[in-house]
């Protein structure tokens, strides 16, 4: 049987990712011991798991080092890797979102000012709107710009929008739903396909019974 | 001997070319820069748009070669029954990296049966290269015809393209709202993926149009001359595969070894380039990324060497060059004064004062 090897993004996204694969048959006790180990390999069922940083799964997918990961939408929209998006976990749900200053009005005479740590994502959805706009790509505390009047809006990720309310930031327009979702490399798909479809199915049946 | 100073890339050019040869195909050289207007008009056909240019004699902007295709096509033949086959084995430039590219064009008053010899071409390729390989074989006068018999707005269609080269049904489902037949057939090409027998048919079944049926029924002859000749077993019908549609009309591929993280091969039937450059002609071909080969991590031996031999400078050349001599019949050989960082060798010979003390 192949071995398949599957990216798994540290944090709460990749605890319930293999919360999932896990009820799908694909557990790995090794996994859930806490050390200092960078891999868990259970050979009976014939995965080895490893947790990378969230926005290095679809590196490791793409260049192969993965047969198959875990990996927000958000993360496939800002850096477009070659691998095939195979299905729509359905959780991890949140939103990207432009966010602004309570009772924010687009200064539509001047070059908006965008903050975000997105660039792709927000040079692509203002693109549509021909809109011209300056990008600051900050790496993280996005929510200061606006207040400091660094940016006029940000464009993030926006999940129950606490941070922005403390803040007295709202959201402006939504970009796109985010989700996690499963990714393979391409050429794995093509030499470990039954192990890939079988993984799949079994996601995709959990998706919809606990919908 | 030989065969271990070839790298395993230098080894499937040499196979390839000698394929190639062996179907007709003529070498085809070309100079190392093309004037950059060549690529500026056609720059959506090339995969990377970081052209490296550089100003010439006479002020004539140049261009290092992204692209071997477009220097090709430009001189394709006209004539009724004329066909050019050609290959070649160039060093391409792209992002600021040198890529060494093999591959062959087929172009002129083209018929079914030069398309099939592409393909098998193509197959045969990857055959040279690994022991597990696929060839994914997709059509886009299918997948643009799908894709126009429906009322999906331009920019839908774009993402449709997408989706279906990410395999992501769920968000090509909720692009087709609304449109159930476009979406039971797009359903099928996103799903449906093996064989010519498994998957023509059930393809057939959705289909409405004229242009989708005269797409299909291309692949099915296609698929039956890949039987005939022993290639179907390595060619899997899959419509992720999918190429620009201002350029490619036909059949579209693309190969995959096993242990290359990437497609190795990539190729198809692009008619509309040299229409696009005022010629009557029509055009297939593939390109074989040799470079990929390098990525394998495949360990040539253990050992960088055979022999080593160490001197002080104090022996007499004589026997140095008489012990260097032996170790070179059995294998490689190094003479040094010092060893050699980073290598490592099987057996040490070694000179001090005059007299070998190993």
């Amino acid at each position: 049987m192949d071995t398949l090897n599957i990216a798994l993004p540290k944090g709460r996204l990749g605890e319930k990712a293999y919360a999932m694969l896990k009820a799908c048959g694909y557990d790995c006790p090794a996994l859930e011991d806490p050390g200092r180990r960078l891999i868990f390999e259970n050979p009976e069922k014939g995965v080895r798991y490893f947790w990378v940083k969230p926005s290095d799964v679809a590196i490791y997918v793409e260049r192969g080092a993965a047969d198959l990961g875990i990996v927000g939408k958000d993360i496939l929209l800002e850096y477009e890797p070659d691998v095939y998006e195979l299905l729509d976990l359905k959780m991890g749900k949140c939103r990207m979102a432009v966010a602004g200053k309570k009772n924010f009005r687009d200064p539509v005479g001047q070059t908006l000012k965008v903050a975000t740590k997105f660039p792709n994502i927000t040079r692509n959805f203002y693109n549509t709107k021909c809109r011209d706009i300056d990008i600051i790509h900050l790496n993280g505390s996005i929510e200061l710009a606006p207040i400091l009047g660094l940016s006029h809006v940000i464009v993030d990720i926006v999940e129950t929008g606490t941070t922005l309310r403390e803040n007295d930031l709202e959201v402006y327009e939504e970009i796109v739903p985010i989700s996690a979702r499963l990714i393979a490399n391409t050429s794995s798909y093509q030499f470990k396909d039954q192990a890939i479809l079988a993984i799949q199915e079994r996601l995709a049946r959990q998706v919809e019974e606990t919908r | 001997m030989t065969d271990e100073i070839w790298k395993r890339e230098e080894r499937a050019e040499f196979a390839l070319r000698s394929l190639y040869h062996r179907y007709g195909y003529a070498p085809y050289k070309m100079s190392h820069f093309e004037e950059y207007d060549l690529y500026v008009r056609n720059k959506d056909f090339l995969i990377s748009d970081q052209i490296i240019t550089f100003s010439g004699a006479g002020g004539r902007l140049l261009a290092l070669k992204p692209d071997v295709t477009l220097s090709i096509v430009k001189n394709a033949p006209q004539e009724p029954g004329e066909v050019q086959k050609v290959y070649y084995s160039e060093n391409v430039y792209r992002d600021y990296r040198e890529i060494m590219q093999t591959g062959l064009e087929c172009v002129g008053d083209l018929g079914e049966y030069e398309i099939a010899e592409v393909v098998r071409l193509a197959v045969k390729s990857l055959g040279l290269m690994a022991d597990r390989y696929v060839l994914n074989l997709s059509h886009m006068g299918l997948i643009a015809g799908v894709l126009n018999s429906g009322n999906l707005p331009a920019q839908a269609k774009r993402q449709a393209m997408d989706c279906l080269r990410r395999k992501n049904a769920h968000e090509l489902k909720a692009l087709c709202a609304g449109q159930e037949q476009t979406w039971r057939k797009l359903e099928a090409l996103v799903s449906y993926r093996g064989s010519g027998a498994e998957v023509l048919p059930r393809i057939a079944g959705v289909l409405t149009t004229q242009a989708e049926r005269q797409a299909l029924e291309e692949l099915e002859s296609l698929w039956q001359v890949l039987e005939r000749t022993g290639c179907a077993g390595h060619v899997c019908l899959d419509f992720s595969v999918g190429s620009d549609l201002r350029y490619y009309s036909g059949v579209v591929f693309r190969g995959y070894l096993e242990g290359i993280p990437a497609s190795i091969l990539s190729g198809g039937q692009y008619d509309r380039l040299p229409q696009k450059m005022g010629r009557k002609s029509r055009a297939i071909g593939f390109a074989v990324y040799l470079d990929l080969l390098q990525e394998s991590g495949q360990e040539e031996g253990i050992y960088d060497l055979d022999t080593l031999i160490l001197h002080d400078g104090s022996v007499d050349t004589g026997v140095l060059a008489e012990a260097a001599e032996q170790a070179a019949e059995a294998g490689s050989v190094l003479v040094a004064k010092a060893a050699p960082r980073g290598r490592s060798w099987r057996r040490l010979i070694q000179f001090e004062k005059g007299e070998r003390v190993q």
